[in-house]
Parts: C-alpha cells; structure tokens; sequence
C-alpha cells in the first residue's frame, strides 16, 4: 500500500533552458515510514521531482503529463486552494539553506505558530503551547528562551531544527528533505540525520531525501532512486544500490565520495626549512568601541596558532563553522591584520610589514576561495582575471596573456575560455579559473579556503585531484582549510585540527585520521556519513 | 535604546554646529551684503552711510568675531536679528516652520503611503499592462520638473476647472474659525502637497516594485508557501515587511530632500512657509534669516534621520539586538 504514488512525471522546464524538461518520466511509489533518497547532481531533476508534489515549482516550469497520487487524488489536478490544505499539513517540506529559509523580521515562536494559523488549528494560546513542544522535540536548547528569538540569533543547525519542528507541526504524513545537510557540518549533520531518522521511527512519517551525498544516503535510506539529467537511472533498496551499483553513473558517483580510507604518503617529513612559520598567532574581533556608548564585546577568533608548513607539503585545517579555521587562513595572507604574532614567509615576518613591502611578499602566497560564483569578477573577461595580477606585478601584458593560456591548459580549461565571462561556466569550472588565477602569480603556497565545499561530490573529485596533481608538478605547499575530514584526508599530508579558535591537535593525517589524541576530532571522525557502508564496500573488496 | 537615542542625539548636536559654521563662512564667502543691498534700494548713500549701517548691523567687525557672537547666540536658540523685517529671525522662522511643517510633512506622508500601494500594486501585476501602467506613470513624474507640474497644476484644477484653490495658506478675509478653518487650509494643501510628493511618490513606487520582486524570489518565502499559507498573507507578512526596509532607508534620507523641495513649491503656490522665507532672504542678502533657515533645515534633517534610525530599529531585530 503505497502513500505517494509518481506515474511518468514529465517537467518541463521553459523555453531557452539547456534542456526540454526538468525531468522525464519519472515513477515511483512511496510508503508510509519510508525514507526514500533521491541522489543525483546539480540539474539531475531531483529537486523538481520533489517541488512538483508540494506544487512548488518555479514559474515557467510545469509538469506536463503524467500523475501525482496522494491520499486517491492525483495532486497535479487539485486547485490552488485545495494544495493550500495539504501543504504544511499533510505534506512539507525542509530546505538546504538554513540561514536563509526563516523570515529574518520574525521571531522563532511565530514563525511555528503561523502553520497551525494558516490551516485554522487550535486557539492562540494552544498554538504557543505546540510551538513549545515541538521546539522540545527537535531538540532546541533552551525553547522557552529560543521561542521569542529571532532567526539571525541562532545557528545553522538551530535553525534547521527549527524548519524541521515547522515541517511537522500538523504531523504530515510526508516529509519531503531537499538537500537539508548540505549546508552544515559534519557534527551538526550527524545530529540532524539522526533527528530525522527518530522522527520517522516515531511518527511513522514517510521521507523523501534529497542529497547529492551518497555517504548520508547509507546512513539513513531505505530505499534510493538515482536520477541523471531528468531520468531515473538507477532504483532499489539502499543495500542493492550502494553495494551492487548497475548503473555506470551510479558508479561513477560512489566512487567520487571521498574516502578516510586512502593512501596518505605523509612522508615529507619535517626537512629543511620551512616555506611558511606561523608564531603564537592571535586575532581578536571587538564590537562596538567601547568608549562612548555600547558594550564591548570580545570575540578571540584566533588563539595562539603556531606551525610550519614546509615545501610541497599540503596541511588540513579542519574544524566545524566557527572554530577559527577560515580567520586563520585570512590572517596569514593579511586579508585580516593579526593582532598578535609572527607570520614567517620564507624568513620574512609579513604579519605586520607595512603596505609596499607585504604587496611585494604577497604574490608568494595566493589564495582559492570557496563560492566560484561570488569569487570571479562577473564584468571581467577570464583573460582579464588572469592578466590583471601579472600585469600589476610588471609583467607585459603579451607575457601575461601567453601564461594565462598556459595555465588554462594546465587547470585543463580549453584555451577558447580566454575571451568569455565567468557566468558562461559551470561551478566546477570556474573553481578551475580561481586556481588559475592562484597560480599566475607563480606563489609558493597556495591557501585553499573551502575550495570544493560548494560543489559537486563528482565535480568535488575533479578538482581535488588537480590540485593534488597541480601540487605534485609545481611543488607548491599548500593550506587547506576545509570543514570535511573526507576531503582532508584526501589530499592533505598533516592536519591541524581547531576548536573554538584553537589548535588541539596536529599530527600526520594518517595518525589524525585513524587514531586521534583529542576526542574532539574522534567526535568528528565518527560524524562522517557513510562509515559502516564504507567498511562494508572495504570488506566486500 | 534610550542608550542609543541619546548617543546619536549628542552626535547630532556636534553636527549641528558644524554645519553652522560651515553655512557662516559660505554665506560670508558670497559677495554683497545687506547694507550693500539696502543702500541700493535707498537710491543714493555715500561710504559714511554703509559705513554706519555696516557698524550698526555688526559686520564691520572682523569675522572671527562675527562669528562668535552668532554661535553665542544660536546656542541659546537666539539666531539674531533680521534688520529687513525687523523682527528677531527666531520670530520669524517660528511663525513660517508650521506651514512648511504641514506642508512637507502632508507631502511626504502622501508620497510614502501611496508609493508603497502603488509599487504592491505593480509587483502583484508584474509584467501585465497594470504593471506597465503604474511604472511608466511613476517614470513620468520622477522625469517632470517639480515647477512645472505646480504649474500645470494650477492652470488645470485651479483656473480651468476652479475645483482648488491656485495659492495660499488659507482664504483671506473669510473669518474661518475651528473645523471650518482646517477644512479651509487642507483644501488649499491639496495641490502644493500634491505637487511636491509626486516626485517622491515616482521614486517610493519604483522602491517598493523592485524590493517586493527581489524579497519574493528569496528562500523564506519558499517556506512560507510549503506552511500553506495563503498568498495574501505571505505577501503582507513575509515579503511586504521585509520589502519595505531598504524604502524605509531611502524615505529617511529623502525626508531631508523633501524640506528642500518645498523652497519651490512655496514660491509658486505663494505658500507662506520658511521656504519662501528663504528665497526672499536671499535675495536681500538678509543673513541672519538665511543663516536661520539653513540652520532649522539641518536640525530637521538630523531629527528625521534620527526618527528613521529608530523606526528602524523597530522593524529589524537584528539592528536593535546587537545594538
């Protein structure tokens, strides 16, 4: 006895877009409990599929045959004001962003309380009441101070337990999940997995995930559809599917999870001098001044950071949102001032060189950021981004132009990519342009500050392997900072592993990985998605 | 809060002062002076005669002196004295400040209110001849100078169809008293406050069009449609009350703006405010009277600036907590 039933979903997507339709005949049945997980990249449809049965789409895009059966009705045909009815009651839905996904004018509590109102539920006073149990229930500490605060007052992970108490307020019978993890850390993830999981234990409520990971999908899946530009590719139970893949894109996606377990060289050793010493570095953040009128208020970012890096070596720092990781990254290129310390670039103290000095040193160190569509200059033609640093440093704009060709070649972009626009790209692509423009400056190190974070596990593969690749050949040393011990353990020869601005532990990323000293990075290590699947495909090999 | 408004009350009091002494040695830096345009006017005057006028109104006292004497003055409210009308500029400034207060403040209100209705309006039809209609009128006003519709609009509703009065503060001689006298002046308000918030009106519609289609597409908005609530509250709730932030912005900063316009208004509506008061000033080189306008002009800029900063404050949470 299925709960949801999808029979040949055609989505159209209008006109002018890279393809026909969203997505093409789609089938599947949903029963009550399930947790069914839809897997796919960027543009696979899965999203669509998902918005269609909330009757969510964008404008211009419109299911054109096929049916949605819910509760013997088919969904597609039910007027605006009866998909009002279901929408939040029987069916809702949860989102990736979290930090964006709650009204910013309006406090917590009446946020949850305006979906018992929009469907005409209980008195006001009852209302207040619900929204307090449910905040209890998704775990918020603190609900009766969380109910009058307002969203920019909480964290990511708060807030999607926020979304998620709104999502079952009317216990639905339908959860629908677009990419709800996607967008916090490992630990915060692990939690709002398992939230997920209890809820659905508890309540019998039907799951549909969508995720891009296949880590989380054997974590919490029952059943898991694989969709590929539009289509259904692959179907079956979790187990079928991650262990005995037929699909070749279904491979293809699992081998692109990044794995703890690999090959980690690691054996640089600590020769020679290093290329990078970063001494006792602190930095402090104050609000307000203090001096007139207002509190001051104190953040220390950054406490006392020590450590080398050396030539051709490539140290992690992993920590979750909020643990200095980022600060650090941005002080040692001086993007922030440090307020105390020594940053040694090959011998030389930049932490407080003054201006003509620190831009001279600075062309050693470069730096990749983690958003590819805010970080490239949309009005500057990609010769432009690549020539326009060179060219500050003296060389020829000839010169500048025949090595932005070599690079383009050498991040594996086509030389035709020259005279076109950053938007003119994919995510994955313009990551590959960012590098490039790292690497025209001819730096010694290179900071990578979540560089692969915003993309694609397959894309994520990509890159990662040309930066290894790119390391390798140009005997660059490299910082990568990144919120993923997957992706760390990946490509990264040490890890320095923060906490609430500090550094607990450094070591060889085979030894933080595999038997850490601290219990805050075991505490990571065991958040990761995907372990028991990953020893069941290492035992199965 | 209080914290607050008083921070940014004695931030503005400092401002204050600057700007009247930037407006004392900008004015002093025009050439002519009052005596120069009085003994113009008197027809003939020989150097003993300016010289004596010069002495009587204090300028032949070196500048720095001048100066002090006004800043000793204006800090007690005392803003000197207009030798051409001869009354205290305080005097005079306080029996105009009502009028262009009724004026501006009639003008911006209507501006606000009805911008807002209208650029709703326009989003909720976007891309429909409603929407085209509202955007191309609200271009038309923005592009139209301000004299010119004062003009038009009194040839229209005042000479043609003879519906409104064409100038004034009130009917002269009809003895009006009470609610017959309210009614009287807010008829002759009509066309000037008109008038004057069109242009702000233009500006408020295009405002709250785009800000209404921009906060739409956002992910909150998602969330409020997959609760189930109806379009019209999700509109007034979520987008409207998020769309009107960076309106409230520019409403602030425009307050300010709307003061100013009032000087040609007035002029041309022969509405008895302190815009006119200034231009006639001007043109007499009167000082003190300019010096005085510039400087109640200024305080009402900080004060609506202030007043926008708390209303602010009251709107968005995240400005009044971590304040």
């Amino acid at each position: 006895m299925s709960l949801l039933s999808i029979r040949d979903l055609t989505i159209a997507l209008p006109e002018g877009a890279d393809r026909d339709h969203a997505a093409r005949d789609i089938s599947f049945d949903l029963a009550p409990g399930e947790i069914l997980c839809i897997v796919g990249e960027s543009g696979s449809g899965k999203s669509m599929s998902a918005n269609a049965v909330m009757g969510l789409l964008p404008e211009g895009v419109t299911p054109v045959s096929g049916r949605i059966d819910f509760d013997g009705r088919d969904i597609l045909g039910l007027s605006e004001k009866e998909m009002l009815a279901l929408r939040g009651s029987r069916i809702s839905m949860i989102f990736q962003e979290p930090l964006s996904a709650l009204n910013p004018l309006m406090r917590i509590g009446a946020q949850i309380e305006e979906v018992f109102e929009a469907h005409g539920a209980l008195s006001g006073a009852e209302r207040h009441e619900q929204a307090l149990r449910l905040l209890t229930e998704v775990g918020i500490p603190d609900p009766q101070v969380t109910i009058r605060a307002y969203p920019f007052q909480l964290s990511g992970g708060q807030r999607q337990r926020v979304m998620i108490a709104m999502a079952l307020a009317l216990e639905p019978d339908i959860l629908i999940a677009d990419e709800p993890t996607t967008a916090l850390d490992v630990t915060t993830q692990a939690q709002i997995l398992e939230l997920i999981e209890n809820l659905r234990r508890k309540r019998n409520m039907a799951v549909i995930f969508i995720t891009h990971d296949f880590g989380v999908v054997a974590d919490i899946a029952d059943r898991v559809i694989v969709m590929q530009t539009g289509e259904i590719v692959e179907t079956g139970s979790a187990d079928e599917v991650l262990l005995h893949p037929q699909h070749p894109y279904t491979n293809a996606l699992i081998e692109a999870i990044p794995r703890l377990t690999g090959d980690h060289s690691g054996g640089r050793g600590d020769t020679g001098e290093p290329v990078l010493s970063v001494e006792g570095l602190c930095k402090t953040f104050s609000t307000g001044s203090g001096k007139f009128f207002g509190k001051r208020r104190v953040v220390d970012a950054v406490q006392d950071a020590s450590f080398h890096l050396y030539k051709g070596e490539t140290i992690g720092i992993v920590g979750e949102s909020g643990s200095g990781k980022s600060t650090l990254g941005r002080c040692i290129v001086r993007l922030l001032a440090p307020s105390k310390g020594r940053v040694l670039l090959e011998g030389e103290d930049i932490a407080h060189m003054p201006g003509a000095e620190l831009r001279e040193r600075r062309r050693r160190i470069q730096m990749i950021f983690q958003d590819p569509f805010s970080s490239l200059n949309p009005r500057s033609r990609v010769s432009r981004i690549l020539t326009e640093g060179p060219i500050a440093y003296g060389a020829t704009p000839g010169d500048a132009r025949k090595r932005a060709g070599e690079l383009l070649e050498l991040v594996g972009l086509d030389a035709s990519a020259m005279s076109r626009f950053p938007h003119e790209f994919s995510g994955g692509q313009r990551q590959r342009i960012g590098i490039a423009r790292a690497l025209a400056l001819d730096p010694a190190i290179v900071i990578a500050d979540e560089a692969v974070s915003a993309l694609d596990v397959s894309i994520q593969a990509q890159v990662l392997d040309l930066l290894a690749d790119l390391k390798a050949r140009l005997n660059l040393s490299m910082l990568f900072i990144t919120h993923d011990l997957r992706v760390a353990a990946r490509i990264c020869d040490r890890i320095i592993v923060m906490q609430k601005g500090r550094i607990i532990e450094t070591g060889p990323a085979d030894k933080v990985l595999r038997d850490p000293d601290t219990d805050y990075t075991r505490s990571l290590l065991d958040a990761i998605p995907g372990q028991d699947y990953e020893r069941a495909l290492a035992g199965a090999g | 809060m209080t914290r607050f408004i008083l921070g940014r009350l004695v931030k503005s009091v400092f401002i204050l002062l600057a700007i009247l002494i930037l407006n004392f040695f900008l004015i002093h830096a025009a050439p002519g002076d009052p005596a120069a345009v009085m003994a113009g006017e008197a027809g003939a005057a020989d150097e003993k005669f300016l010289a004596d006028l010069r002495a009587q109104f204090g300028l032949d006292q070196p500048l720095y002196v001048q100066l002090w004497i006004y800043l000793k003055g204006a800090v007690q409210l005392d803003l000197g004295f207009s030798f051409r009308q001869q009354m205290p500029v305080a005097d005079l400034i306080w029996n105009r400040l009502p009028a262009t207060l009724l004026l501006t403040g009639a003008a911006f209100v209507l501006s606000l209110v009805l911008g807002v209705i209208a650029g709703v309006a326009a989003s909720a039809r976007q891309g429909t001849w409603g929407d085209t209609v509202i955007s191309t009128l609200a271009l038309l006003f923005y592009a139209t100078p301000l004299f010119w519709v004062a003009l038009m609009a009194v040839v229209v509703f005042s000479v043609w169809l003879g519906w409104l009065p064409g100038f004034g503060f009130e009917t002269i001689g009809a003895g009006y008293t009470g609610f017959a006298r309210a009614l009287d002046i807010g008829r002759h308000l009509i066309l000037p406050a008109t008038t004057l918030g069109l242009f702000f009106m233009a500006i408020y519609t295009r405002m709250t069009r785009a800000s209404m289609l921009e906060v739409s597409r956002l992910d909150f908005v998602k969330t409020a449609r997959a609760k189930g609530l109806r379009h019209g509250v999700i509109q007034r709730r979520h987008v409207l009350r998020n769309a009107l932030l960076p309106v409230i912005t520019l409403a602030g900063l425009q307050a300010g703006q709307v003061f100013g316009g009032a000087v040609l208004t007035e002029t041309v509506f022969a509405w008895p405010g302190i815009g006119r008061l200034m231009f006639e000033a001007i043109n007499q080189r009167d000082y003190n009277v300019i010096l005085g306008v510039f400087f109640v002009s200024a305080a009402m800029v900080l004060l609506f600036n202030l007043i926008t900063d708390v209303i602010y404050v009251f709107v968005d949470p995240r400005i009044r907590l971590t304040e």
